[in-house]
């Protein structure tokens, strides 16, 4: 039962994460009905400027929590530039162009940050200064670290500030306006470009966020850190619907869980040990209370994928997205 | 001056010619109405006087020349289309479809002007918290209408208005049309529905396959034997 709230917490921290970037990917399609693929090399940056802002920084005797924020408040600018960047040369040319193309381009968009990332700092990995003094908290048997607080309250901050931007602002309706009906929104004044730029670059200041929080979550930063992130991520996207503004939230919570409870689980289901015939089977290396796992925890990130997968075979329009004709 | 003059209009969709170099004129005031079988390129030129699509000959707009205004400056000029088919958005709530239509302005009477289309479509205030999409097709429709009055529009474009409404629904919507045009905004109509459209119409076009074929007054449109026998539905002779 310990190990179960335990990977619950680990689940809703990683999570809330996943929910964060994939808020990005949902308001992009749900705006252009492009998989941005570039996203989660943005998120990769903004842990890499981060973290070398806050490696400058950690010596000079500030207080921790002003040098992350410092760090933060450089990565959100350069993130949200750089996405910018993106759109305006690699998307916009492309507005017209059949759906394949942008996607491509998406591709191609991701893999020449990545190198960029590459060729700024090195093949390296950047690690995160000791300097957020290690608190824990208990919570019912579980372990709660400060930085897992941290990050789920900045989070939640997060997901009902975007929340309010899209539902409660005139930039958050005409946004919502623009991926129901384009050529309509124009018509009612709205610079369908901007409004365009405007959600890559709040979905670029979202991912910085998340790139600094993941970064201190497992205290390093490396150029390849975004591919990864990025398609769970969007698998997070796709399980809650893409498009859809609450879906990414619930969808990126729910992997979070799901990938938790796997890692946490699929060592003891796979133990052929436990299962008498099988442990015959295997013979010796039961013997005195042995184990013979066929998947360990390392197995982690193939849930999100086999997640994917059963979400596209069984429920393409994602557990809250109900146009399934045009998304499928 | 006119308020809308286009002269020599000409729409290509590849290879297709869909208007062919026509020439129309709306002064400010009036109610004009461009009817048509299907296809004969009427919304095409609605949309080519927009800038939806793209377009040859010109297009002058209060004196201005439109080439290489982009459609969103449009309203703020009090140029506002209603297009084929409504264009509602379906997820929004009948409030904030209304709150878009004001989108280009940022007065303070905004409020005021939303409690004016209630007014005028009591339907939309009982159903104001309902996400468009839920409407029917008549609502919808005046919902399209109030969003557009909610840009204080000059010149408004209606592309078949009536299109997909029972007959007693049609007859109402012609009243707002008219009632629109008698509060003083300048309206270019797209009908079908040629009867009704020229009864309310002061001026009237008829195109056929992309050009327009007649041009006159609208109760001049309404006696011409070849618009009584092609739209009115009326055996030739009779
Ligand atoms: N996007 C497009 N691509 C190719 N052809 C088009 C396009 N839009 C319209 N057309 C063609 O241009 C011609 C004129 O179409 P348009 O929609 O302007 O007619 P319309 O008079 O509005 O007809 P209706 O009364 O049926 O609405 C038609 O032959 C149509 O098939
Ligand atoms: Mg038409």
């Amino acid at each position: 039962m310990d190990i179960f709230l335990q990977q619950m917490v680990n689940g809703l921290t990683l999570g809330a994460v996943y929910a964060v970037v994939a808020l990005g990917y949902t308001m992009v399609y749900g705006i252009i009905q492009l998989i941005n693929f570039a996203h989660g090399e943005v998120v990769m940056i903004g842990a890499m400027v981060a973290f070398t802002v806050i490696n400058l920084l950690a010596a000079g005797g500030l207080p921790p929590l002003a040098v992350v924020l410092v760090g933060t408040a450089c990565a959100i600018p350069v993130c949200m530039l750089v996405s910018y960047t993106v759109e305006r040369l690699a998307y916009r040319p492309l507005r017209r162009a059949p759906r394949l193309a942008p996607l491509i381009t998406a591709i191609g968009a991701s893999i020449i940050l990545q190198h960029l990332a590459m060729l700024v700092w090195s093949r390296n990995v950047l690690a995160f200064p000791q300097i957020i003094p290690l608190k824990t908290f208990s919570f019912l048997g579980a372990t709660v670290t400060g930085v897992q607080l941290a990050i789920l309250g900045i989070c939640a901050a997060i997901m009902c500030g975007l929340a309010g931007l899209v539902y409660r602002t005139r930039l958050g309706r005409s946004m919502r306006a623009t991926a129901q009906n384009p050529q309509v929104a124009g018509l009612m004044g709205v610079d369908i470009n901007r409004v365009i730029a405007a959600t890559f670059v709040i979905g670029a200041g979202l991912a910085a966020v998340a790139g600094v929080m993941v970064g201190t979550y497992y205290g390093v930063a490396q150029y390849t850190m975004g591919s990864i992130l990025g398609l769970k991520a969007f698998a997070a996207a796709v399980l809650g619907g893409i498009g859809n503004v609450p879906g990414a939230m619930v969808g990126g919570l729910l992997l979070g869980v799901v990938e938790a409870l796997g890692a946490g689980y699929i060592g003891d289901i796979t133990d052929l040990c436990r299962y008498g015939p099988l442990a015959r089977a295997v013979g010796e290396r039961c013997a005195d209370g042995g184990h013979f796992v066929l998947f360990g925890s390392n197995y982690q990130d193939v849930f999100a994928f086999v997640v994917l997968i059963l979400v596209l075979v069984f429920r393409p329009s994602g557990l809250l997205g109900e146009r399934v004709g045009d998304r499928a | 001056m006119s308020l809308l003059e286009v002269k020599g209009l000409e729409v290509h969709y590849g290879g297709i010619r869909a208007v062919k170099g026509i020439d129309l004129r709306v002064e400010g005031g009036e109610l004009v109405c461009l009817i048509g079988a299907n296809g004969a390129g009427k919304s095409s030129t609605l949309k080519a006087i927009c800038g939806l699509v793209s377009r040859s000959g010109s297009v002058s707009y209060a004196g201005m020349d439109t080439a290489g205004t982009p459609v969103h400056e449009l309203p703020r000029k009090g140029l506002v289309m209603v297009p084929e088919g409504r264009g509602i958005f379906p997820q929004l709530t009948v409030a904030e479809n209304l709150a878009m239509g004001a989108y280009a302005r940022n007065d303070a009477s905004i409020n005021e002007d939303i409690g004016r289309q209630y007014d005028m479509f009591p339907r939309l205030k009982e159903r104001r918290a309902q996400t468009a999409g839920t409407l029917s097709g008549g609502e919808q429709q005046m919902l399209a209408m109030g969003r557009a009055l909610m840009a204080r529009p000059k010149l408004l474009l209606l592309d078949e208005p009536s299109m997909g409404l029972a007959p007693m629904l049609v007859a109402k919507i012609f009243e707002i049309v008219r009632d629109i045009a008698r509060q003083g905004v300048t309206i270019l109509l797209v009908e079908q529905n040629a009867k009704l459209a020229l009864e309310i119409a002061s001026r009237g076009y008829v195109m056929e396959s992309g050009a327009v074929t007649l041009a006159d007054e609208a109760r001049k449109l309404l006696a011409e034997p070849k618009v009584r026998e092609a739209y009115l539905g009326e055996e030739a002779g009779a």
